[in-house]
């Protein structure tokens, strides 16, 4: 990793180019089976998992009803309980493949509706916060290292880390009391709860209210996870910087803020751009927790209310939807990772 | 392969003492010597140096000791909550303060929303949590251990399907996971400790099986396999004791991150039906303890999770520098 990097902009030759093109596609193709297999065994995970519930699905589907022993008969036989194991699995796949996820108990709706309507929430959470996160990481990463051991490394890093082994849910509870609901002296300068109130306005006004909402959501999934990618780029950047060729820009006269823009950072920011994908699985876990504190109306508070229901349709559709998610992410990342950087293409 | 002297000897060869003389040497020096130099009395006195030496080391990291003695204070307090307080105040029909009452003399920590002491649900919160904490975090070390080895030690289709598997766990977001588990295996201790160890197992496996193959590369294991040795064998006698020690500074980190998985299964709405810190805080934030300013019911709760993760986190990292000799020589 950190000895082959002293000639970052070398190409390699013309004539291999058509090789190398051909050596990614192989690499992307492999890849990509290796998702499908992912996304295969989420699938059968998913359905063995759901057969784990103690009773019978009819059981959590007229728990509140009352039922005739034909009534249940005729449910299980409408819901295909009766059906050899085999065939009921073959169908389970084929209807999510059409992306029919069954239909919630809760809500008396197709489960897939009901996602697509919280993609959105969460998509605006997520992004949001993973934008800030990432952001506040490779600055302060980035002067961490440029000058570590001094003040501000220690100060950032600490503060990062503890925040970091800090519950997400308390964190969003005690910004909740100081921020929102305020303590003593400060008043509550944010919403408590939701994405938008009843009154909400209309137009340009009405982003502004979103984005009043989301402050604090945002906040505190930035608070969680920002560490990781403070923690990389700061020692990435250690590792490039006592490469000779940063050595080769000082000595030819560059100025300290072209060294580490122009060289030092973009070699660094390779492991930097994975991570973000690949932690995505970690930042899904604490949206979760996030949503669920500020009743975020994203899928991870849908999710968290089904357990709570038991909705056993809406978890099923959720977890399937969250752990696809995050494998194509993955993949993205290797695919993206091998793309950008020249020397692991060349290996 | 299975006698007590097979035992010893593997330990030396081990230890890197001359594998060939190791056998015979035990045999005519207890013939000798009589009891005092017996195989036994042997490994006995080295293990005793060895843990004086593991002592002294661990001695000098401060922070290290600072962990341990948190964690001491807080096993205490856990162990000795049912000899000196009365489990009957848990008891919501039975609860004799206010309802929502700040600290007083008589409530330390102020009363929950039934009127109970905030100060004796902690106390037997600790329980639940070091005891989740403790039993995911040795299960999670089982199954990470033995796909660990087992994928290190085998070659081809096996090694290529445990890692596929591993890699799978580690992907997959390992809340969402572990809170489908628990609610559908429905509520209870075990279950969420099933839940959390079976969800946190991947990055343990990965780290065993980079130091599996690491000893297997080494000439002993070629020597032991030239006498016969077998799969099992080479597994348990040779790479387990000497991935052991990294094993148990892993441990000690994973409790760390099962007890913050727990506290957030707890709030999150999977429970284990009893009081905890993590169902404490759930309690809280559904009567809006957070909104209404009851700062006593949602602080102590929080700020003794953290203080249990730092305990064990600073207990692990010093662990770490001890046992593993990499760390050990830089510092």
């Amino acid at each position: 990793m950190s000895t082959s990097t002293a000639e970052p902009a070398k190409a390699p030759p013309h004539e291999d180019h058509g090789g190398a093109r051909r050596s990614l596609a192989r690499y992307a193709l492999v890849k990509l089976g290796g998702a499908l297999l992912g996304i295969g065994l989420v699938i059968v995970a998913t359905f063995f998992l759901f057969r784990l519930i103690p009773g019978d699905p009819t059981v959590a589907y007229t728990r509140d009803v009352p039922v005739t022993p034909d009534q249940l008969a005729l449910l299980r036989r409408q819901m295909g309980l009766d059906r050899p194991l085999g065939e009921q699995f073959l169908d389970f796949v084929l209807r999510t493949l059409r992306l029919d996820l069954g239909t919630s108990y809760e809500y008396r709706r197709p489960v897939a509706e009901l996602i697509g309507e919280r993609v959105g929430p969460t998509l605006l959470l997520v992004g949001v916060g993973l934008t800030v996160a990432v952001g506040l990481g490779m600055w302060q990463g980035t002067r961490a290292a440029w000058r570590h051991g001094g003040r501000f490394d220690r100060l950032s890093t600490g503060t990062a880390l503890t925040l970091w082994s800090v519950p997400t849910f308390w964190l969003g509870l005690l910004l909740l009391m100081v921020l929102a609901a305020g303590a003593g002296p400060i008043p509550g300068l944010f919403p408590t709860r939701g994405m938008r109130d009843v009154d909400a306005p209309e137009g340009p006004l009405y982003l502004l209210h979103v984005a009043h909402h989301l402050v604090l959501p945002c906040l505190t999934l930035v608070a969680v996870v920002y560490a990781q990618y403070l923690l990389v780029m700061r020692s990435s950047l250690l590792d490039e910087i006592g490469q000779d060729y940063v050595t080769t820009a000082r000595a030819k006269g560059l100025r300290d803020d072209d060294v580490r823009r122009r060289h030092a950072v973009p070699n660094a920011l390779l492991p930097t751009v994975t991570l973000v994908f690949m932690q995505i699985g970690f930042v899904v876990g604490g949206a979760v927790s996030v949503e669920f504190v500020y009743s975020w109306p994203g899928l991870g508070l849908l999710f968290v209310e089904a357990i709570r229901g038991p909705d056993y349709a809406v978890m099923q559709g959720t977890f399937m939807l969250v752990c696809v998610a995050v494998i194509v992410m993955n993949t993205l990342a290797d695919v993206v990772y091998h793309v950008l950087d020249p020397r692991v293409r060349s290996a | 392969m299975s006698t007590k002297e097979d035992d010893t000897r593997d330990e030396r060869a081990g230890e890197g003492a001359s594998p060939v003389t190791a056998g015979g040497a035990a045999k005519t020096s207890r013939a000798a010597d009589g009891a005092v130099a017996t195989p036994r009395a042997i490994a006995r006195t080295r293990r005793r140096a060895a843990f004086a030496r593991f002592r002294r080391a661990y001695g000098r990291d401060r922070a290290g000791l600072y962990g341990a003695a948190i964690l001491l204070v807080a096993v205490l307090a856990a162990l000795v909550a049912p000899l000196i307080t009365d489990p009957s105040g848990l008891d919501v029909t039975r609860a004799t303060g206010a309802k929502m009452a700040p600290p007083s003399v008589g409530f330390p920590l102020g009363t929950d929303e039934s009127g109970r002491s905030v100060l004796l649900m902690l106390l037997w919160g600790a329980r639940v949590s070091l005891l989740i904490g403790f039993m995911s975090a040795l299960l999670s070390m089982v199954i990470g251990t033995v796909f660990g080895i087992a994928s290190g030690h085998f070659r081809g289709w096996v090694s290529a399907v445990l890692m596929r598997v591993t890699d799978w766990f580690l992907v997959l977001p390992a809340l969402v996971l572990a809170l489908v588990l628990a609610a559908v295996l429905g509520g209870g201790t075990s279950t969420i400790i099933l839940a959390i160890g079976v969800t946190s197992w991947a990055s343990t496996a990965r780290l065993i099986r980079a130091q599996t193959l690491a000893v297997e590369a080494r000439p002993y294991i070629e020597r032991s396999r030239a006498l016969g040795a077998g799969h099992w064998h080479v597994m348990t006698r040779h790479v387990l004791p000497n991935v052991a020690p990294l094993v148990l500074a892993n441990t000690t980190l994973t409790v760390a991150g099962a007890i913050v998985t727990e506290s957030t299964l707890a709030f999150l709405g999977a429970d284990s039906g009893q009081v905890s810190w993590g169902g404490m805080l759930r309690a809280s934030y559904d009567w809006g303890a957070a909104t209404s300013g009851a700062w006593w019911y949602v602080l102590p709760p929080g700020l003794c999770i953290i203080l249990v993760v730092l305990a064990f986190t600073l207990c692990g990292r010093a662990l770490e520098t001890v046992l593993n000799p990499r760390l050990r020589g830089a510092s």
